[in-house]
């Protein structure tokens, strides 16, 4: 079934704007999302993603543009009429309803029975793990249950498209990575398309198919989670999904080669492959993750290429440590981390030491990028 | 410390001492109003029931104060819909101006509404003290409605919508029974304000006295004045119970929505 309707997306956005004001929101928005895709929209606060998803719900209007959601037009159909439903950030439960009845809400002008309506609700309950919850009080449940029911009621419609405005930033930490996994379960079990706002990297990538970069009404990116990490277009991205850090280069070419030039490392080739916006000949700045760098102990050797450093700052989390190292000549702190294998030694601040690198795990950025 | 203490103290007997009295008079069998008591009678209760007038200024009073809750209840519900939900240019001046008859001196109220029904060439009578009374309790009602709203989670009645429901069907499952408790206390607080306010009643009523314009005009006669003393009490002992619900209604409207604004007690 999804390689029937893979070539053809459910949701369709062409250069979509949309103004407050001054104030530019939405900046020519492009974007498909297929048939039964984890889909994130990732950014800082203001960047544009909440707007976009009411937009896609029916909640905002835009100013030129097109959405489609099913080959059908949205424009001018209001969020009442749209084949989505969305999950609040309050959640929105009704309070003065009981559980069942917030559940079964969106079911008041359905063509069935009362008692199908029941077993309908009953049965969306079931699945986000609240049976036998329907007849208590919705203001006396917790976070967690809320989220629960704000789910059953939305899936209990059978939406094409499930719309989450931040639905865990309100949960404490593990309460937040628990309902991460059910919500990933979940949208396996129901297979429907589930479009998630957030502001935090790492949901996005644990819980995403695919990740839209916002900033500032703007997709940056829109990828998979892992090319996201490994691959980002720009600075800007790479910055803001995990940690990158980031040496000045100097770029430049010698017959079909690129060389570039990195403080504190060296020189060494580059491919056109790790430049996702072109190879910038001249300035330049590479990145690297800090789990592509290793700290080497005594005894060991590079299997690429290494380079000495002083240890300026060591964070110990347990299972791993970060080191903050100084490269020699480089003023600026370069984040490393370690997993804490059984035996090996935490170092302390200003010890010396050999780094291990990759010149294949760079990427390189345009200067201003 | 000590001092503030005793001011607070002396703040309050002077601001509900005269209206212990009023008990402590009804039930005292002199007809003058003085220390010593006599003794203990309920008779001017009883003879409040054989005074036929002050019956149909009870009545008048019932039906100005029902009349003049209402009314101000449902323009106060527009007003904090339109407050709380939307905004528009002029927005902070119009409400300012809706506001205001809560400072205005209601003596200038009661002239001004005279003097334009006069000039309008009507009569006055109930009517005009229902409008009268509807433009000073509409801004409590606005005040108390405005808090209900606010505390309403907008997002509520945009999940309603987003589930299927019309604007209108939004506002009857979703917006009006959560800000219930609200309207129920706006309608006792109006309700109280009209049935004991004197001062326009008496610009306004014409030939059917309001019941505080009746008590006014009934000081005249002293032998009347232990039943008015025993109508006094049935009043505070109504306002007290009326105002108790009203609040009552407001906390457990707060309670539900989880976001106290504040009341008037």
């Amino acid at each position: 079934m999804a390689d029937m309707t893979a070539d053809k997306p459910l949701i369709s956005l062409q250069n979509v704007n949309k103004h407050y004001g001054d104030y530019h929101a939405l900046r020519g928005i492009n974007l498909d999302i297929r048939q039964g895709e984890f889909f994130s929209l990732l950014g800082p606060s203001g960047c544009g993603k909440t707007t976009l998803l009411r937009t896609i719900a029916g909640f905002e209007d835009y100013d030129t543009g097109s959405v489609m959601i099913s080959d059908r037009d949205m424009r001018g159909v209001p969020a009442n009429k749209r084949p989505t439903n969305m999950v609040f950030q309050s959640y929105a439960i009704f309070p003065h309803l009981s559980v069942i009845e917030n559940v079964a809400f969106g079911l008041r002008k359905a063509s069935m029975s009362k008692s199908e309506k029941m077993r309908a609700a009953e049965a969306a309950l079931e699945m986000v793990g609240l049976k036998g919850y329907g007849h208590r009080a919705a203001h006396a449940l917790s976070g967690g249950q809320r989220q629960r029911v704000a789910l059953a009621r939305a899936l209990v419609l059978k939406p094409k498209v499930l719309l989450l405005d931040e639905p865990l930033s309100a949960l404490d930490r593990k309460m937040r990575e628990q309902m991460q996994v059910e919500l990933i379960k979940l949208q396996r079990e129901v297979g429907i398309t589930f479009i998630l706002v957030t502001h935090d990297q790492e949901e996005a990538l644990v819980m995403s198919d695919r990740i839209a970069v916002m900033f500032e009404g703007e997709i940056a990116q829109c990828d998979d989670p892992e090319v996201l990490y490994r691959k980002p277009n720009s600075k800007r991205v790479a910055d803001f999904i995990g940690v990158m850090n980031f040496l000045p280069a100097t770029v430049r070419k010698e017959g079909e080669t690129y060389l570039a030039e990195i403080a504190g490392l060296g020189e060494t080739e580059i491919t056109e492959a790790q430049c996702p916006g072109g190879v910038p000949v001249g300035e330049a700045t590479v990145g690297f993750r800090p789990e592509t760098l290793t700290l080497l102990y005594e005894g060991q050797s590079a299997t690429h290429r290494e380079a000495p450093a002083v240890v300026d700052e060591v964070v110990y989390y347990g299972d791993m440590t970060y080191y903050d190292v100084r490269f020699e000549g480089v003023e600026k702190p370069v984040r490393i981390s370690m997993r804490n294998i059984f035996g090996r030694d935490v170092l302390g601040v200003g010890t010396q030491v050999r780094v291990s690198w990759s010149p294949g795990a760079l990427v390189v950025f345009d200067q201003s990028a | 410390m000590k001092s503030l203490k005793t001011y607070a103290i002396l703040y309050l007997i002077f601001l509900y001492a005269p209206i212990f009295l009023l008990p402590l008079f009804a039930f005292n069998s002199s007809t003058i109003i003085a220390f010593p008591l006599e003794s203990f009678t309920t008779e001017w209760f009883t003879e409040l029931l054989t005074l036929s007038e002050m019956h149909g200024a009870l009545l008048n009073s019932l039906k100005i104060a029902v009349t003049s809750a209402v009314l101000a209840t449902t323009l106060g519900i527009f007003a904090a819909m339109a407050v709380s939900r939307y905004s528009f240019p002029g927005q902070k001046g119009i409400m300012g101006f809706i506001m205001l008859p809560l400072v205005l001196p209601e003596i200038i109220v009661a002239v001004s509404l005279l003097i334009v029904i006069l000039r309008m060439g009507l009569d006055t009578g109930a009517w005009s003290v229902i409008a009268g009374h509807t433009l000073i309790c509409t801004p409590f009602a606005i005040a108390i409605l405005q808090s209900a709203f606010a505390a309403l989670d907008p997002s509520l009645e945009e999940a309603a919508y987003d589930l299927g429901e019309t604007p209108a069907s939004t506002f009857r499952l979703v917006t009006l029974p959560l800000v219930m408790p609200g309207i129920i206390s706006a309608l006792l607080i109006s309700f109280t304000i009209s049935m004991d306010e004197f001062i326009i009643a008496f610009f306004l009523t014409g030939a059917e006295p309001t019941l505080p314009v009746y008590l006014f005009s009934m000081l005249r006669f002293p032998k009347l004045l232990p039943a008015v003393m025993a109508l006094g009490t049935i009043l505070v002992v109504l306002s007290i119970l009326l105002i108790t619900i009203a609040e009552f209604f407001r906390r457990r409207g707060a309670k539900r929505t989880g976001n106290d604004t504040g009341g008037f007690l």
